[in-house]
């Protein structure tokens, strides 16, 4: 036969000698479509390079005043002052401090729920106590750090139990941020929970193993790249968050010696700061920028971290 | 029930007995781990309970027409947020204009004609990933640089924060369509196909109609996480006094989140009651749209 037959096309029609294929009308439509689709893709790489040339321009132009190890070893933060000083350290330590009392809240809330929600909850119960998880992850953070401002910090720790503490404490900030965060780290370790196979579950009840042993020396070590995954994930939130610790923390960078200290965040900074007019190109304009990027390169590294250990996870199985 | 008469179950019944008590259950370790992860979801729900109480209360008092009505005063009595909401509206606005559109283009390339394996498209897929978990301030930066290049003055203008948070928020709707595209059955698509359609064709015909609930519905939560976000709005200078209605994209606004932030770093006990009201406020809408997004997922998804 001809050669129209082997590409598919219908049979020769008497009289059209012309022959047909169905490749053939060219779509220029399409084909602008196709590339304006991926221009909108290449976008998100587009703000990943802003994001880094935005930060590491005006660095760079605080780098070349202030020596870098001045600014990661400094102990003195003051940059507004006449006799400025731009020791980073102080701004590390309140952030560690959140940090840390979030954690301390978000971990075992946020795994106990996974677990309770992935191996104890039926179908029935999911459905009630998710929406809760959702909301609360749903609540804007000024929100929470009026909370924590006025009644966690205000109410609970000044007037019902007495704390000698200021207006601001890094504990309320922490509190508070831990809680938010607990649907964070729900979610995803109670996702890592449930790809553990079935089987594993039957083969551990099989040998006798009771619910609670099953999730705690089966499904847990199982799920465990996953679990670190959410807590690293934890991590980068609370290390980000903005306005809880804005609000609840303090504005003074000093260095933070204990919970019911106030102080003053990477992020807290940049908030404040930027309330103050900073004229461009001003060390103060840079200095924000100078933050920025190492709280950029701090959450960066924690979510490849986070990302490539829910990777590993999800090729397990 | 005592741990004897389980012996004994265990005698009479070793094989159709269906297993809870045999496996030890009830042992005071199991107990106490079940009582422990109750405590742990019992906790957040309490938590999430005492705040929107004590907002409620707090704010409840100072409810009143003026707070929608009213501008900004340095007297507690007068003050209002009328330059807010609507600011906030705006911002949201312009944000869903420029946004929705880019991020379900951006999810149509990677789902429908993307090459999985050419690295551009899977640098693109880490990098959504990465750019989702890069804290809001970091965009607010990104956008305060963006005007400063472009030589604006005043960077608190509608169409910069719309920018900082459009971005922001791209990710979350790049992944919400992606798995919209995804949960369309392949079937749709060669059936499209078969009758002639060219893949376009079939995309904006078949695939997209199908997948608009789904769309709707995370882009929906999408902005309300816009709605709700303060800090890339704090750093391009949005705690300004803003006493007149924003009028265009190159307005100065002020927002319902910034405006709380404003109220409740005042040492006056009354602005912090305005903050919860303006909160309480700002929680209704966010229950309204959450409300809405869940009554499209509900009503219109389809279930193939």
């Amino acid at each position: 036969m001809t050669t129209v037959r082997e590409t598919g096309g219908p049979a020769k029609a008497p009289g059209r000698p012309a022959p047909f294929t169905f490749a053939g009308k060219p779509r220029y439509g399409e084909r602008v479509i196709r590339v304006l689709l991926a221009l909108a893709a290449a976008v998100t790489i587009a703000t990943t390079i802003g994001i880094l040339l935005a930060l590491i321009v005006p660095a760079l132009g605080f780098f070349r005043e202030i020596p870098v190890t001045d600014f990661l070893f400094g102990d003195r933060w003051a940059p507004r002052f006449a006799k400025a000083s731009f020791g980073v350290v102080p701004l590390i330590t309140a952030t560690l401090w959140t940090t840390l009392i979030a954690l301390v809240i978000a971990v075992p809330f946020g795994l106990g729920a996974a677990m309770l929600l992935s191996e104890y909850a039926r179908p029935g119960l999911r459905k009630i106590l998710k929406p809760v998880l959702e909301i609360l992850a749903g609540i804007p953070t000024v929100v929470y750090g009026l909370f924590a401002l006025t009644f966690v910090q205000g109410t609970v720790f000044r007037q019902w139990l007495g704390l000698g503490t200021g207006a601001f404490s890094v504990l309320a900030a922490g509190v508070v941020m831990g809680i938010m965060i607990v649907p964070t780290v729900a979610s995803v370790s109670e996702d890592a929970m449930s790809a553990v196979p079935q089987a594993m579950r039957q083969g551990s009840a099989a040998l006798g193993a009771n619910r609670m042993q099953t999730t705690l020396r089966v499904v847990f070590p199982a799920a465990l790249s996953g679990i670190i995954a959410a807590i690293v994930l934890g991590v980068s939130r609370a290390v980000g968050e903005t306005m809880i610790v804005a609000m609840a923390a303090g504005s003074q960078a000093r260095i933070v010696s204990g919970p019911l200290e106030q102080g003053q965040t990477m992020t807290g900074f940049i908030a404040n700061a930027a309330l103050g007019d900073s004229r461009v190109g001003s060390i103060q304009y840079d200095t924000l920028f100078a933050v920025g990027l190492l709280l950029f390169l701090i959450t960066l590294l924690v979510n490849f971290v986070s990302i490539a250990l829910v990777r590993r996870y999800r090729q397990a199985y | 029930m005592t741990t004897g008469q389980r012996s004994v179950l265990d005698s009479v019944k070793p094989l159709g007995y269906r297993g809870k008590k045999l496996s030890g259950e009830k042992s005071p370790a199991s107990l106490v781990f079940l009582i422990l992860i109750w405590a742990a979801l019992a906790v957040s729900f309490i938590f999430l309970l005492v705040l929107i109480i004590t907002t409620f209360v707090e704010g409840f008092a100072v409810m009143r027409p003026g707070l929608f009505t009213n501008y900004p005063s340095s007297s507690p009595r007068d003050a209002g947020a009328r330059p807010a909401i609507l600011g906030s509206v705006w911002v949201v606005a312009v944000t869903a204009l420029l946004t929705i559109p880019l991020g379900v283009a951006a999810a149509i390339h990677l789902e429908e004609f993307a090459d999985k394996h050419n690295k551009f498209n899977r640098m693109v897929e880490l990098n959504v990933q990465n750019l989702a978990a890069v804290p809001s301030i970091i965009y607010g930066l990104l956008a305060l640089a963006f005007l400063s290049m472009l030589g604006f003055q005043n960077k608190n203008v509608v169409i910069g924060g719309a920018m900082a948070l459009g971005l922001l928020i791209m990710p979350v709707i790049i992944i919400a369509t992606r798995e919209a595209i995804r949960s369309v059955p392949q079937e749709i698509r060669e059936g499209s196909m078969a009758l002639g359609a060219t893949k376009w064709q079939t995309v904006w015909r078949q695939v997209l109609p199908s997948a608009v609930p789904g769309i709707a519905t995370g882009s929906i939560l999408a902005l309300s996480r816009a709605l709700g976000e303060a800090a890339p709005l704090l750093v391009l200078g949005g705690l300004v006094f803003v006493s007149f209605d924003p009028d265009g994209i190159m307005s100065q606004f002020t927002t319902m989140p910034i405006q709380i932030f404003n109220w409740s770093s005042r040492p006056q006990a009354q602005f912090h009651e305005l903050a919860a009201a303006a909160s309480i406020v700002l929680l209704v809408l966010l229950v309204l749209m959450n409300a809405l997004a869940i009554y499209i997922r509900n009503h219109y998804q389809k279930r193939w």
